[in-house]
């Protein structure tokens, strides 16, 4: 089931035109505050009339502007995780949860409370009341809530920006498992890079209401052109990886198509598939393989783009057996070196730069 | 009770009770409804609503009642209407009384619960739709409950009201013993005969007793109810 956008709406001071496709998988809306994200997301729920397009669900239309259809809020079936909870004040988490259930149409099936407690880890607190939950207890609530309505489709309008980071690092984790398992679409909004390269399969970038870039996420993050709207520091390629073994030094040996990384112990058994993160800032450039240095990861690229901007500072795209890697270099670098496209070239990368937390299962 | 209250007393706080209770209990629904739509709907006419449901509280009580005579007498237009189609009579009966008790109770009973609806956050209302919720559902299961404490207030207010509802109920229904003689018109009656004095101290302590009485109870309840709505 693939969710189809096609919409315009007038919103301060510019018009929201958006059209994209939401494949299976998380597809993360990606912008800046004001960008339109929550307004794409409030049309797709229904909370929201568009002036003009349409939004389809696996064939089913939702809205259709010329048509005149608008199927109200309750008849769409999407599980919608807001930002602030939105509990019921007067119901035990255990009603709150169950709230959607009489709703769910006769046939259709989904997990049970009971399996959906225990993966979001609510399991002891059923019979407690929003109030005595904390804030990160609150979102998990909010997301059993909406799974158990047995939606066709997550909706989630940064479900973590109102918590600090523990408690975000006490949530992902459960929404990556969300996603590995649920096996339904999510639509999840933010502007945090961090959570949408932990968490998205498909990325689309929004700016002022306009589409500046869809597509898969390896693709969409690699992609030199967009790291004006990622941000400089937040700009960083996303690779494939599989756990090769682990090392009696304590590091775990990592396989990625255009050679092997090394990083401090990851908890994951040999030949499981994860996802690393690359910022682009980490990765330094050398002409020759490098000798006498104490950084561990080194792959050897080849340079496909090379864009300079306004500022002392050059962005460079890297191919690397079949993944794409950014490096964030200065443009004095850039000219010392004469670096140009087609030239081969090796990415030191600080171990450091791929942390736990940018690690995503996959 | 009955023997330390006269048989004459006795029938006029039956009385008032029984008016005071079907005012309320009648008009708590319509008044719910009202205040929910001054709270959360826009329409045309609105603020004429508006006005007419406070009309009452602004106007002398006696304009009230000759309004209400004018209009629900059994040669009024709404009057007769209601007789000729369900055998309804107002003027001079005790359902007259609760008609006008309820009328003057409503716009208190309005205005607590409208602050209450306005306190609810709107996006808990979107949330439960976007759970799969229709609207009538949304404000049985979520509405209502967090709207109760404010809805017992407006509601023990209103009987409050209703109870010492005196110059509407007179000019519109009379002041006939046992049939729309209320607390407060067998106290002015008591008041205008040599030595009716004691009758009516007591029965001026049995309304001091009733009042707070029910202003204990919707104190207690609304407690209760905003216990249950803190969510703690």
């Amino acid at each position: 089931m693939s969710l189809t956008v096609d919409i315009t709406h007038p919103l301060a001071g510019f018009d929201l035109n958006v059209a994209f496709e939401a494949p299976e998988g998380v597809t993360a809306l990606f912008g800046r505050s004001g960008a339109g994200k929550t307004t794409v997301i409030n049309a797709v729920s229904g909370l929201l009339k568009p002036q003009q397009g349409r939004i389809l669900l696996g064939g089913e239309t939702l809205f259709d502007a010329k048509a005149r259809v608008n199927l109200p809020i309750h008849r769409r079936r999407l599980g919608y995780v807001f930002q602030d909870g939105r509990l019921f004040p007067h119901m035990s988490v255990r009603q709150n949860m169950m709230y959607g259930r009489r709703f769910a149409p006769r046939g259709a099936s989904g997990p049970g409370l009971e399996e959906v407690a225990d993966l979001l880890g609510l399991t002891a607190m059923l019979d407690r009341r929003p109030g005595a939950l904390s804030g990160g207890e609150k979102q998990r609530v909010a997301i059993g809530r909406a799974l158990l309505s047995w939606p066709r489709m997550l909706l989630m309008d940064e479900p973590l920006a109102a918590l600090d980071a523990a408690r975000k690092e006490e949530i992902l984790p459960y929404l990556e498992r969300l996603r590995d398992r649920a096996g339904l679409p999510i639509l999840y909004v933010s502007h945090s890079m961090a959570e949408v390269a932990r968490l998205a399969t498909s990325v689309v970038v929004l700016e002022a209401g306009q589409v500046v870039r869809s597509g898969p996420a390896e693709q969409v993050l690699s992609d030199p052109a967009l790291v004006h709207q990622i941000g400089l520091r937040e700009a960083g390629a996303l690779l494939p990886a599989t756990v090769a073994r682990h090392h009696d030094d304590g590091l775990t040996e990592l396989s990625v198509s255009g050679g092997r990384l090394f990083l401090p112990h990851l908890d994951m058994a040999p030949g499981s598939h994860t996802r690393v993160r690359i910022l682009a800032q980490d990765v330094m450039l050398a002409l020759e393989p490098p000798n006498g240095i104490s950084a561990l990861n080194i792959l050897r690229g080849e340079i496909v783009t090379l864009r300079e901007g306004s500022g002392p500072g050059a962005i460079v795209q890297l191919q690397s057996g079949e993944d794409k890697l950014l490096s964030r270099i200065t443009r004095r670098s850039a000219q010392a070196l004469h670096l140009s496209p087609g030239q081969r070239i090796y990415a030191v990368i600080k171990s450091v730069a791929i942390a736990r937390g940018d690690i995503g299962a996959g | 009770m009955t023997d330390w209250l006269g048989p004459a007393e006795w029938q006029a706080v039956a009385l008032s009770l029984k008016v005071s209770l079907w005012a309320i209990g009648l008009s708590l629904p319509i008044g719910i409804l009202a205040a929910y739509a001054l709270a959360r709907w826009d329409f045309p006419g609105k603020q004429l609503l508006n006005g007419i449901i406070h009309l009452p509280l602004i106007l002398p009580p006696v304009v009230t009642g000759y309004l209400l005579l004018l209009s629900f007498g059994r040669r009024g237009p709404v009057g007769s209407f209601l007789y000729e189609w369900f055998g309804l009579i107002f003027a001079f009966r005790w359902t007259g009384a609760a008609l006008a008790a309820s009328i003057m109770a409503f716009p208190l009973m309005v205005r607590s619960i409208r602050l209450a609806v306005e306190s609810v956050d709107p996006k808990l209302e979107q949330a439960a739709a976007t759970l799969g919720a229709p609207r009538l559902w949304v404000f049985f299961t979520v509405t209502l409950p967090l709207i109760l404490p404010g809805v017992i207030a407006g509601a023990i207010l209103g009987f409050a009201k209703a109870m010492g509802e005196f110059g509407a109920t007179i000019t519109f229904v009379s002041n006939i013993p046992g049939q729309t003689q209320t607390l407060p018109s067998a106290i002015y009656t008591f008041l205008q005969v040599p030595g009716g004095e004691t009758q009516a101290m007591r029965l001026v302590l049995v309304s001091v007793t009733v009042a707070m009485g029910a202003l204990a109870i919707s104190e207690i309840l609304a407690r209760r109810a905003a216990k249950r709505v803190s969510g703690a």
